[in-house]
């Protein structure tokens, strides 16, 4: 009979629980199902020679970073830095994808901000970006020699991300 | 005669920038339909709670031309729905999809409507049987008999 009296108890711990881990969920967070699927293949123009183009295939055999920004994005602000820092000690390529931006604006923000990327395309229409599964800018994807997608990041990336994820992944890719 | 015919070509502009705002949505009836069809059954990812055919969010925008697009191609709901799935994952659908992950969102609340019936049952039942009437023994009627007053008692 005296167990009776725990089930309030139990219930109060059952949600503690709950409450826990639901208020470690990431919601905005949404699960890409193009990890370990192959790059998605485009073909667009350059930001700063809009008569070359580029595509996926260019890449293959290199270990590389794909991330997609704009100058309209404010958390872009935020981890170009980082980016900027990373390309000069590193020499893994970037590549940016500047999702549905002004060419003027966008040749602004990298002459203010720095460039830390080897070339950016223009996706101007959005389609690319989403090919990609992009639906909050910035987002970073690494992708491996054989042009299949092993990591992709939402959201503006933290120093603990590009050091504790980012690089032992690339690390360990480019074996 | 100069401001009536002002008037007039105010009146005609007027007339211009609102059919041209109304086009994009006069395009295809058909088409629209559709896509007022499909896009109830999808989410906006960027506000999450609301469908693609509500949502303002410009990714919505763009999502919604391309479902335009495929429409337009001929392709059939289940191809489209593949489509965004393939980019996007299960997480667009509205309606989830029945996997192993999905069973419990899905009888989840009839799991729990269930115990709740049987707490309710247990309970009824419980109540009943302790308001069920124990008739008196022979020995308590004799005490409860010397234990009241009687009728001509109680009339002193």
């Amino acid at each position: 009979m005296k167990a009776r009296f725990l089930i309030p108890f139990l219930v109060f711990v059952a949600l503690v629980v709950f409450f826990y881990i639901g208020l470690n969920l990431k919601p905005r967070e949404i699960p890409s199902p193009l990890i370990g699927k192959p790059a998605p293949a485009f073909n667009l123009q350059q930001l700063h020679e809009p008569d070359k183009t580029f595509s996926v295939e260019a890449m293959r055999g290199q270990v590389w970073v794909f991330n997609v920004w704009a100058s309209w994005c404010v958390s872009c602000r935020d981890e170009h830095p980082l980016w900027v820092e990373f390309a000069q000690n590193n020499k893994l390529p970037i590549v940016g994808l500047n999702y549905k931006d002004q060419r003027p604006d966008a040749l602004r923000w990298l002459l203010q901000l720095g460039n830390p990327y080897v070339l950016s395309v223009m996706d101007s229409e959005g389609r690319v970006g989403i090919d990609y599964g992009v639906y909050g800018v910035p987002e970073t994807y690494v992708i491996d020699k054989q042009g299949v997608i092993r990591m992709k990041h939402i959201g503006p990336i933290t120093p603990d991300v590009l050091t504790g994820k980012i690089l032992p992944l690339v690390q360990e890719l480019s074996k | 005669m100069m401001r009536a015919l002002l008037g007039l070509l105010m009146l005609a502009l007027a007339g211009a920038t609102l059919a041209k705002e109304a086009a994009p949505l006069a395009e295809d009836p058909a088409v629209e339909a559709r896509l007022k069809h499909i896009s109830k059954e999808l989410r906006c990812l960027v506000c999450q709670n609301e469908t693609l055919a509500d949502s303002q969010a410009d990714l919505a925008k763009d999502l919604r031309r391309e479902v335009r697009d495929k429409i337009s191609q001929g392709l059939d709901d289940e191809q489209i729905k593949a489509y965004l799935t393939q980019r996007y994952g299960d997480f667009v659908l509205y309606r989830p999809r029945m996997t192993a992950t999905t069973v419990l969102l899905w009888f989840g609340p009839f799991l729990l409507l269930l115990g709740a019936a049987f707490g309710v049952a247990r309970f009824i039942k419980q109540r009943r049987r302790a308001l069920e009437e124990t008739p008196l023994t022979p020995e308590e009627a004799q005490r409860i008999k010397a234990l009241l007053p009687t009728e001509q008692g109680k009339s002193v």
